[in-house]
């Protein structure tokens, strides 16, 4: 009965989430995603009238002959074949200028990519596994925060990502906003993304990074500037304290639990480096890399028993009573 | 179909040497593949020192002593096996006896030297990835050395028995003459590259 | 010498007599012992084929289990752990133990009755190759049934694949089965470049070698320079996990791309090795059932030779997200559009020469048909994907994994079953059905389609590759439900193939020596071949032997009857140069690979175990070349 609720509301939120979040390459919103689209079109085009007309030479080569009985065997006529070669050679002239029209229009996609922007906002990414740790730079030390598995930029300015993977290699790959970008222990590696219009885009690691790589999902956010600098402020606050009873039992058993061992909560005593910051966690959009609607049922769920939802996690279950559990869950749910 | 004869090979002979043979093709073709082998952990290597500041990491280049001496006795050796696979040509059993036993001995020498030159690293293959590399190039080709070396044994022993007195011995023995330089020329660039890159940049 | 002890020769004997005589000589021993001696690389061949058949089979139906678990968004057909294991070994099987041995293996079949000859150079090594091939199969999936396949890909990237992140043994049995089973292909690699080189029969110059035996002879080069790149890796792989070298440790001076590197050296190759032998098929079906000579012989084989040379400058376009230099990257752009032209040529010579014939409709004419309409799309969604711009979009995706069936599949299968058709009645004896081939054409026609089209749509969506699951959210359903049924179809057509082999091999009309007036020199003979192939070795005239001469075969006289011999011919001019002795048959080759596929097993637990191995494996090498006192081996 109960896991039948939490499917309903899960299926509840999935429709209200549907549509909104694009994750597609053929629905682009952003600078290199643009290109690349336009890009992918021109190549489709010429691709498909390649394919048609070797067809079309196919199937004529083998309808016209039908009905006439087959020659024991063909001696070819010097003439004939002259003029098949003619025929095959143009072919390969043909294909040769295709394919060099293809590798310029590819170059140059790929330079235009290449010249420098300015960027206003710089953001390190961080893949673990099996979610994405993301640390807003700043040139002063109050500036900078650090939040999880959802990033929010703003409309219109391109953002630099700084990569680094502490453990495997992972794949930031945002569609709608751009081509992907390995991250690789030992290796720096970067990306600039740029949203044309305010929305939600959904992200997900592409490369193979073990057992959970199909729940490694990110959202990213697009603002207006004047939104994005109202997240911004909102952020760099410790988290909101707890302001009822209940509230303040969440936040101790969180405190007293495991938890604080591997979550970081500012401006409380929960330190732990291992999992995501969860300071501002309420206002997130999902929970456990896109794995489930951030609602207070799922999150229940989630901490009951993380390896539920997301087997082999690297979060453990830790052992609440029914009653902590709650607490924890409203006030995690408080933070944001 | 009926066949028609129109050519008669009965003159020709049953026993050749060199690129004549399918053998010595063979043993082409696996030289090939291994060379291509030590050309791609040369490659590993080249690739790894260029991500590195200092190369070798943190220790001084290899002691000399032993690389040198285990390159000059490859380098000798090369002589009698000139003159081996000569005589293997000539059917020369009693020369063939004497170079084999001399190509065998020249191939114990090295592997003897060779137990001193993984020492002569400074470094164990666990250290680093320089250790790694080191170790494995020099690893790579004391496996070719043994493999040969016990060839050439084996071929020494037959060549003593009643099986000695038949031409394909003596094809087989050019055969193995041939490998020898195999082994002593990937050893060239191995010992350059192991040796002296550290030295000159 | 005097006459009464000169050998006796062929031409001391009546036709029929010499025949017998010959057919004794090469057939390979009655018994259990018997066969596990078999060195007739017919024999070899046909084992090599059906276990990789057998193994393709496992890999198929680990696919549709996998499509199964992918038809429904937060399905639970197959957990993760088991998903990424059925990934792995799906894919390590058919690259490694099903698309490449099965290549190299209808070449060990075909290519010394096309060019004319009685065996393979060194048929001990291929007997040793195939045993090799065997356990190096049944240990893999031995591992998989007992729940440890191995389960990060069939390219393992460090530092998965390390021992930090992938404890047990799964890895390690990856890397060193791979190893041991490439060491089989490598030595069929050198035995095909040594009987193409040196054992074609008399007049067989360069200009007049069939186009199937050029791409096997194209391949094995291939093989011999790319497949040592793997054998490196893997070890270094298992270097890295066993004994703690640092070799892709970033923290210690080893590097992640490296390895990458050094994989795809090799990798990029490898695709061309399946589907070269592919277009030597299709080389052989066309001119055949378009009833003329091959249009522009000589630029397929340039090309042919063009494709092996570019595919070795190509591996980074698998790497085009590792943030290399981008500028950098744009070479391989170029390079990978190149190779696109030789593919082309190829193409339209096909399409030539069906313009310029009078195509006969068979069922093998309809899959090599069916393979230009699948391949010419995978090839165009291989130049798509070369783009380095497009790639960071589609690379990793779903678009790549329909690019590669396309080209495997649609460029390489609908070949191979085309050449099962074709050539099982020369295996057999007996032809399969056309019914049953025309209904198995359109069933495997349509469901490869359905499985492998939409996969393109679903990559461009934003669908990963390797995702065990997806969630409803995401708009993949109705696609990879499609996907699957295609996929069911598909496998359905193979049991069509199935039973239409298994009919035919009792109830097949019997099919002659040349049922489908071919060209070259397997026609030649019966079907099956005799064990000796050839009772006389032909001499050839002309680049289509057996339409020249019709009614006679020129042939050579004065090989010994007295003992297995083959001719050794000179390379260019194919002019006979030795007659030189053949190995008889000898158990020796399986006690080498069971003592090398024990020392193999052990290292994956110690490495002290190739110490331990070294001893059996010298034993069972020196009984194998310690000369018994046969004629083959006393002369
Ligand atoms: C039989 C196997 C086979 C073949 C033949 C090919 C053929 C080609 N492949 Fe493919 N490829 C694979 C098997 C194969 N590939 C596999 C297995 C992978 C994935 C591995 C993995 O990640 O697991 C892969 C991945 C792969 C990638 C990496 C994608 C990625 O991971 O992001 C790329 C990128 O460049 C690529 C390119 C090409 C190109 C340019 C060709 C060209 O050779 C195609 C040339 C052919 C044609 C173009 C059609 C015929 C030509 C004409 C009709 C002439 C007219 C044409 C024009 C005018 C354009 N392939
Ligand atoms: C030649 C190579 C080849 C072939 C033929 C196939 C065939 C098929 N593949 Fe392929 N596939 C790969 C090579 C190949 N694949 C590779 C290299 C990968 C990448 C792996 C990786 O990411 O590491 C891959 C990955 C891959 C994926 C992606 C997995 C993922 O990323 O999560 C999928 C998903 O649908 C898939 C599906 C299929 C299907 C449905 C078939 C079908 O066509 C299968 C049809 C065949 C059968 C169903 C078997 C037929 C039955 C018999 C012959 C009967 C006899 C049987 C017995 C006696 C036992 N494959
Ligand atoms: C051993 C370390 C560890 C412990 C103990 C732990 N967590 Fe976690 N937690 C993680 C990791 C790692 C993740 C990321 C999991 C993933 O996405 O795969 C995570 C994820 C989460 C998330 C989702 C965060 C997001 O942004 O999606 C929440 C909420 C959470 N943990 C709460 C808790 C609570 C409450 C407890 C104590 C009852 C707890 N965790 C104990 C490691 C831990
Ligand atoms: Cu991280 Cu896949
Ligand atoms: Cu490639």
């Amino acid at each position: 009965m109960r896991a039948l609720a939490s499917r309903a509301s899960f299926l509840a939120a999935t429709l209200l989430m549907a549509c909104s979040h694009e994750q597609s390459a053929l629905a682009p919103d952003g600078g290199t995603a643009r290109a690349i689209y336009q890009l992918f079109w021109f190549f489709t085009g010429v691709c498909m009238a390649v394919w048609l007309v070797v067809m079309a030479f196919m199937l004529a080569a083998i309808f016209r002959w039908r009905g006439s009985s087959p020659d024991p065997m063909l001696e070819p006529e010097d003439a004939s074949e002259r003029r098949i070669s003619w025929v095959v050679g143009a072919g390969v002239a043909l294909t040769v200028l295709i394919l060099t029209i293809f590798t310029f229009a590819s170059f140059l996609t790929n330079k235009s990519f290449a010249e420098p922007r300015p960027r206003s906002v710089t953001i390190k990414i961080t893949g673990h596994q099996w979610w994405w740790q993301v640390n807003y730079e700043a040139h002063r030390a109050d500036q900078t925060f650090e939040t999880a598995n959802e990033i929010h930029i703003p409309v219109g300015q391109p953002v630099k990502l700084d990569f680094e993977s502490p453990d495997v290699i992972h794949s930031f790959w945002v569609p709608s906003l751009s081509g992907k970008q390995d991250l690789i222990p030992g290796r720096y590696t970067t990306l600039t993304i740029e949203a044309d219009k305010a929305g939600i885009y959904r992200g997900q690691c592409a490369e193979f990074c073990g057992i959970q790589h199909a729940h490694m999902a990110m959202y990213v956010v697009a603002q207006a500037s004047g939104e994005f600098a109202q997240w911004r402020a909102q952020q760099l606050q410790s988290a909101t304290p707890p302001h009822t009873d209940q509230l303040r039992r969440g936040q101790q058993v969180f405190q007293a639990s495991a938890c604080a061992m591997c979550h970081s909560i500012s401006g409380t005593n929960a330190g732990g480096r291992v999992g995501p910051d969860l300071t501002h966690f309420g206002s997130r959009m999902s929970i456990a890399s896109g794995t489930a609607p951030n609602t207070l049922g799922n999150l229940t769920g989630w901490i009951a028993d993380p390896q539920r939802m997301k087997p082999y996690t690297r979060m453990p279950s830790v052992a609440l009573t029914g009653p902590d559990l709650i607490a924890v869950s409203q006030y995690l749910e408080s933070l944001k | 179909m009926k066949p028609r004869v129109v050519l008669d090979v009965a003159p020709l002979p049953e026993n050749s040497f060199g690129s004549r043979t399918l053998t010595w093709w063979g043993t082409i073709g696996f030289m090939c593949l291994e060379g291509m082998g030590f050309a791609l952990a040369i490659g590993a290597y080249l690739y790894l020192r260029v991500l590195q500041p200092s190369w070798p990491m943190n220790i001084p280049p290899p002691d000399l002593l032993p690389g040198t001496i285990v390159t000059v006795i490859l380098l000798i050796s090369v002589i009698p096996n000139y003159f081996l696979e000569h005589w293997a040509r000539a059917y020369d059993m009693a020369k063939v006896r004497i170079g084999l036993v001399l190509m065998t001995l020249l191939g114990i020498a090295p592997v003897i030297v060779r137990t001193f030159e993984f020492p002569a690293l400074r470094e164990r293959w666990d250290t680093d990835a320089y250790g790694s590399i080191t170790w494995f190039l020099l690893g790579l080709h004391t496996t070719h050395l043994i493999t040969d070396l016990g060839d050439t044994a084996v071929l020494t022993v037959l060549m003593f028995t009643r099986h000695g007195e038949n031409p394909r011995r003596f094809s087989d023995t050019s055969d193995n003459a041939f490998y020898w330089y195999f082994v002593v020329l990937t050893w060239l660039p191995i010992y350059f590259v192991l040796y002296w890159l550290p030295r000159i940049g | 010498m005097s006459a009464a002890a000169e050998p006796l020769r062929d031409t001391d004997l009546g036709e029929s007599e010499l025949e017998a005589r010959v057919r004794s000589l090469w057939r390979t021993p009655r018994g259990v012992i018997g066969w596990l001696s078999s060195v007739d690389h017919k024999q070899i061949a046909l084992r090599y084929i059906v276990t990789a058949f057998f193994f393709m089979g496992l890999a198929g139906i680990g696919a549709v289990v996998m499509r199964l678990q992918l038809a429904t968004p937060d399905a639970h057909v197959v957990n993760p752990d088991r998903y990424d294991q059925l990934f792995t070994m799906h894919g390590s099987t058919m690259m490694f133990l099903f698309a490449v041995p099965i290549m190299q293996a209808v070449g060990l079949y075909f290519v010394p009755l096309m060019i004319g000859t009685r065996e393979v150079a060194f048929p001990r090594l291929n007997a040793f190759s195939y045993w090799n091939y065997l356990f190096g199969c049944l240990f893999l999936w031995f591992c998989f049934f007992s729940n440890n396949g191995p389960d990060v890909g069939w390219f393992s990237y460090t530092p998965l694949s390390l021992s930090q992140y992938n404890v047990g043994h799964r890895a390690d049995f990856w890397a060193q089965m791979i190893t041991y089973t490439e060491v089989a292909g490598l030595s069929v690699a050198v035995i095909m470049i040594v009987t193409v080189f040196k054992m074609r029969a008399p007049g067989m110059t360069l200009d007049r070698i069939p186009l199937f035996t050029w791409s096997s002879l194209v391949t094995a080069f291939m093989i011999v320079f790319a497949m040592p790149a793997v054998v490196v890796v893997s070890t270094m792989l298992i270097l890295d996990r066993m004994v703690n070298t640092h070799f892709f440790d970033s923290s210690l001076g080893g590097d992640n791309l490296l390895f990458q590197h050094l994989f795809w050296f090799f990798g990029h190759p490898e695709v061309y090795f399946i589907f070269i032998p592919a277009t030597g098929f299709v080389s052989s079906i066309i001119p055949t059932f378009a009833r003329r000579p091959m249009f522009g012989h000589t630029a397929v084989v340039l090309s042919l030779v063009a494709t092996a040379f570019m595919s070795f400058g190509l591996w980074v376009h698998h790497m085009f997200v590792t943030g290399l230099p981008r500028l950098g990257e744009s070479f391989f752009t170029a390079s990978s559009m190149a190779i696109a032209v030789p593919s082309g040529i190829q193409i339209f010579c096909w399409i030539a020469t069906l313009w310029s014939g009078r195509p006969v409709f068979r069922t093998p004419l309809l899959f090599v048909l069916g393979f230009i309409f699948n391949f010419v799309i995978g090839g165009l969604t291989g130049v798509m994907v070369a783009s380095v711009p497009l790639d960071t979009q589609v690379h990793d995706t779903y678009f790549v994994v329909a690019h590669f069936h396309y080209v495997l599949i649609g460029g390489s299968v609908f070949p191979l079953i085309a050449a099962v058709y074709y050539w099982f009645p020369k295996v057999t004896g007996r032809m399969l059905s056309e019914t049953v081939g025309r209904w198995n054409f359109w069933i495997a026609f349509v469901g490869f389609n359905l499985a492998f089209f939409p996969m393109h749509i679903l990559g461009l969506e934003g669908m990963p590759r390797r995702v065990y699951t997806y969630s409803a959210e995401m708009p993949w359903g109705t696609l990879n439900l499609l996907s699957t049924i295609g996929a069911i179809i598909f496998a359905s057509s193979f049991l069509l193939l199935l039973w239409n082999i298994v009919r035919s091999l009792r109830r097949g009309e019997a099919a002659g020596p040349n049922p489908w007036d071919g060209d070259t020199l397997e026609w030649a003979t019966s079907s099956p071949p005799p064990p000796q192939n050839f009772t006389r070795i032909p001499v050839v005239t002309s680049l289509t032997p057996l339409w020249e001469h019709r009614e006679t075969l020129p042939a050579v006289a004065g090989l010994r009857v007295d003992r297995r011999e083959v001719l050794v011919s000179t390379l260019t001019e194919a002019e006979p140069d030795i007659r030189e002795s053949s190995p008889e048959p000898s158990i020796w080759p399986l006690f080498a690979a069971i003592a090398t596929g024990c020392t193999f097993l052990g290292s994956i637990y110690t490495p002290w175990a190739i110490i331990y191995g070294a001893l059996p494996v010298t034993i069972t090498l020196i009984g194998w070349f310690w000369p018994k006192g046969t004629k083959e081996d006393e002369s």
